[in-house]
């Protein structure tokens, strides 16, 4: 059910200030206390005062009771566009959709978008318990695995359906764990080999430990304004050349094998005006390998099914061919929550900036960021992706 | 095929006993649809009345149509495995010390997919039939099982956990004197109870049937008198420590309304014998079996009530009667929230006018003590938190269900 309406471009907005607390594995202080960090280091990094920014969208699991509006008050903002995002990993570019149409609108002129979670040593089990009434009634009381055991029958589906091996899957790991190995605040920055990956220690099978993202905690953020406001800022920024988002779409999958970018990827190619062969790096959201090969089928780089032998294809890696989630990932640098779904988005925009945490992907023009989140009851819920370019 | 259980070992007393855990009890009001479904052995999932969709998990519209006319109604539990998995790490404590624990995706012939506990004969790409069990925290939870029954999957340690099965479990029948207690006690050893403990009070005066009752195998004879305080107190100390399951067999039945009895004396009775029994058995057993509902193969499962189904609805020829009945079956609902915590079960078994001398002048159909006592090991089987046996019990049931009050006026009559 594609509109026929072509859509608005965003020329002229531009996301800049890409921000990063490092993360920690837990930590005692709060969700507020994590976007109050990231918020303050976009307003010292851009000498903006509170009052300059007049639009907040914020994503978080574990600031309830709080929700946006409380967080003006708690961090001394007036904004005059406000949105409350808890899209797990589907939050930055949904953000990011959002604010530019909001800026290109006039409703606001300075967005932050802030990010961030914290882990207490019991919340992580508290959250999977309570995490949908779908989850609560339906998937918790089955083992508690919580997401692992919901991927796992994804991921054995997958491998039933398409032939997929394990070893495709620790490629996609490996090659991640080495574009980490430069980020001072990655979770994981050792190296993994294939024998690693392959003899470690069983979650719920086919998942093995080094398929599993790290929960911890940090805070992303970012400012969506006008490409003039970031110019006379002095703000390096990205283009946005186009974006999609889909939410429960083919529910009548028995199992997921695909996502919602499958019914908009031709929108996002046309739009952008490329093909997946213009990108020059891709940045998916990897909460288990598995999504993120469907991911590479979904958005356009090879035919459903093909997932597999386009991982063999390609290093995956920053000095290789198809640079994919060049800082590491969740699979790497670790899971913060709804932080998650803006550490692509960030990490592409540094890359595009050129002022990478890491390793550098050579001649990086052009990028795909891909978002997926929320696991309410057997499946991701949420998808989305957006084709980010450097400004000329 | 499921590998048979192996008869537990005496226990070491030196050893710690495991304490209970529970799995996450806590549902939405709906979902608790599928608890009552599970209660009765019901594979019952939410129908769509206005376009016929069959829908999970439990919600308040349907995806279909947004109709809100959602109830739940038995549907085909067939479907197929489509994917499992083994659970290795949990976290949850109820879980953890239970891994590896299987669980799979199945696809309804009925249309919806459903996350499910596997049995360990269920096979991935294969049919399975879908049932509706109670849980250790007592909500509901569906387990899928293979398409046809193999060789000793009852035993089968997932599924364990959601029944009472006797087999290898240790039971009290706590009135032996009368028929429905001989019965019982016969269907538990036919089900490979262990032990079978017979409650007699008042051991020096005889009674028919006492000859059949020692000659059943695994049945041994105790001292038991519900109506006395320190009698069940001391069966308790004696033998409460391995006991699994308690089947109260204590009936006191009389005809007569609340009017047109003459005094107190066999209302005294009837309330001392069965709620003041009842509180006696919940008092000295309660805290034992909910202490030991985590005990190994054979933990603490279940209390078993058996109560006239004129509890659910006053029948005024046995009114007197009907009323203790129905205080019994009061405290049954406060006991399945006190033994909860243990993963014990309260079964309530629901019968009609039975075929004893009691019921002499109730005209047929009528519940044989044979059948009553087959029907409670087939429900602690199946796990079930109710079960109504013979047709006057189910011809209560559907009415009560329908017209509550037509069935009191009817009742008169």
């Amino acid at each position: 059910m594609t509109s026929g309406t072509i859509r608005k471009s965003y020329e002229g907005i531009v996301a800049c200030l890409p921000v990063t607390i490092p993360y920690r594995r837990y930590s005692t202080n709060s969700a507020q206390w994590w976007l109050g960090r990231a918020l303050h280091e976009l307003t010292k990094r851009a000498r903006l005062g509170l009052k300059d920014i007049d639009g907040f969208a914020v994503s978080s699991f574990t600031v309830g009771p709080d929700t946006a509006v409380g967080l003006t008050q708690h961090f001394g903002l007036s904004p005059r566009w406000l949105d409350h995002i808890p899209f797990g990993g589907a939050s930055g570019i949904v953000a990011l959709r959002r604010a530019a149409r909001a800026v290109q609108a006039g409703d606001a002129d300075m967005v932050a978008c802030v990010a961030g979670d914290t882990n207490h040593v019991d919340s992580f089990r508290k959250m999977l318990s309570t995490f949908s009434r779908f989850a609560q009634d339906a998937v918790y009381p089955y083992g508690s695995g919580g997401a692992n055991a919901s991927f796992a029958l994804i991921t054995k589906n997958y491998m039933n359906t398409y032939g997929a091996k394990r070893e495709d899957f620790a490629k996609i790991c490996i090659a991640q764990r080495d574009n980490a190995i430069s980020i001072p605040h990655a979770m994981m920055k050792k190296r993994l080999t294939l024998d690693e990956y392959m003899s470690a220690r069983p979650i719920a099978d086919p998942i093995h430990l080094f398929d599993c993202v790290m929960p911890c905690a940090g805070a992303e953020a970012l400012v969506v304004c006008r490409e003039d406001t970031a110019k006379s800022l002095n703000l390096p920024g990205v283009r946005i050349l186009s974006t999609i988002e889909r939410h429960n779409a083919f529910a009548t999958d028995p199992m997921q094998v695909r996502g919602g970018w499958e019914l908009d990827v031709g929108e996002l190619w046309s739009m952008a005006g490329l093909m997946p062969k213009d990108v020059d790096f891709v940045q998916t959201y990897d909460d288990y390998p598995v999504i993120s090969m469907m991911q590479f089928e979904d958005l356009g780089f090879c035919s459903k099914g093909e997932g597999p032998d386009f991982v063999r294809s390609h290093t995956l890696t920053n000095d290789g061919t198809f640079p994919h989630n060049t800082s590491g990932g969740q699979l790497s640098v670790g899971q913060a929550g709804a932080a998650g779904g803006f550490l692509g988005l960030v990490e592409a925009m540094r890359q595009l900036t050129s002022q990478p945490l890491g390793s550098k992907v050579p001649d990086a023009n052009a990028c795909l960021v891909s978002g997926f989140g929320i696991i309410n009851y057997d499946r991701g819920l949420s998808s989305c992706a957006a084709i980010l370019a450097r400004l000329a | 095929m499921t590998e048979p259980l192996v008869r537990p070992k005496r226990k070491n007393p030196l050893k710690r006993t495991r304490l209970p855990l529970s799995p996450q009890g806590v549902r939405s009001r709906t979902a608790h649809g599928l608890t009552a479904a599970a209660a009765e052995g019901r594979f019952a999932l939410q129908v769509c009345l206005d376009c016929n969709t069959v829908t999970y998990p439990p919600r308040d519209a349907c995806p279909s149509c947004l109709s809100a006319r959602l109830p739940f109604r038995d549907v085909d539990c067939g479907g197929t495995l489509i994917a499992e998995t083994t659970v290795q790490t949990s976290t949850d404590p109820y879980f953890r010390e239970r891994t590896p624990w299987r669980v799979g995706t199945v696809k309804l012939d009925a249309g919806p997919v459903i996350v499910a506990h596997l049995h360990g004969d269920a096979v991935e790409g294969e049919r399975v039939r879908l049932q509706l069990k109670l849980d250790k925290s007592g909500s509901a939870i569906a387990m899928a099982l293979p398409e046809k029954d193999t060789e000793n999957m009852a035993d089968d340690v997932h599924l364990r956990e959601m029944t009472c099965d006797p087999k290898f479990r240790r039971i009290l029948i706590t009135d032996g004197r009368n028929t429905v207690g001989q019965a019982m006690a016969k269907a538990f050893s036919d089900a490979g109870a262990s032990i079978i403990f017979v409650g007699i009070a008042d051991a020096w005066k005889p009674f028919p049937g006492l000859g059949d009752l020692r000659k059943i195998e695994h049945v041994e004879i105790v001292p038991l008198d519900v109506t006395d305080t320190e009698s069940v107190t001391e069966q308790a100390e004696q033998n409460g420590a391995r006991i699994d399951i308690v089947v109260n067999t204590a009936e006191h039945i009389r005809a007569g309304g609340v009017v047109d009895r003459h005094g107190l004396t066999v209302a005294r009775e009837e309330i001392d014998v069965r709620y003041l029994g009842l509180t006696r058995l919940a008092q000295a057993f309660g805290p034992i079996l909910r202490f030991r509902g985590a005990d190994g193969v054979n933990s603490a499962a279940a209390f078993v009530n058996l109560l006239s189904v004129h509890a659910l609805m006053n029948w005024p020829a046995y009114g007197s009667y009907s009323a203790t009945e129905a205080a019994c079956l009061s405290a049954a609902q406060c006991m399945r929230a006190e033994l909860r915590p243990g993963g014990v079960k309260v079964l309530n078994v629901f019968f009609g006018p039975l075929d004893t001398e009691w019921f002499q002048t109730v005209p047929p159909p009528k519940v044989t003590p044979a059948a009553l006592a087959n029907a409670v090991v087939r429900a602690l089987q199946q796990g079930v938190e109710d079960a109504f046996v013979g047709d006057v019990a189910e011809d209560i049931r559907q009415r009560l269900a329908v017209n509550p009050k037509a069935l009191e006026r009817e009742m008169a009559t």
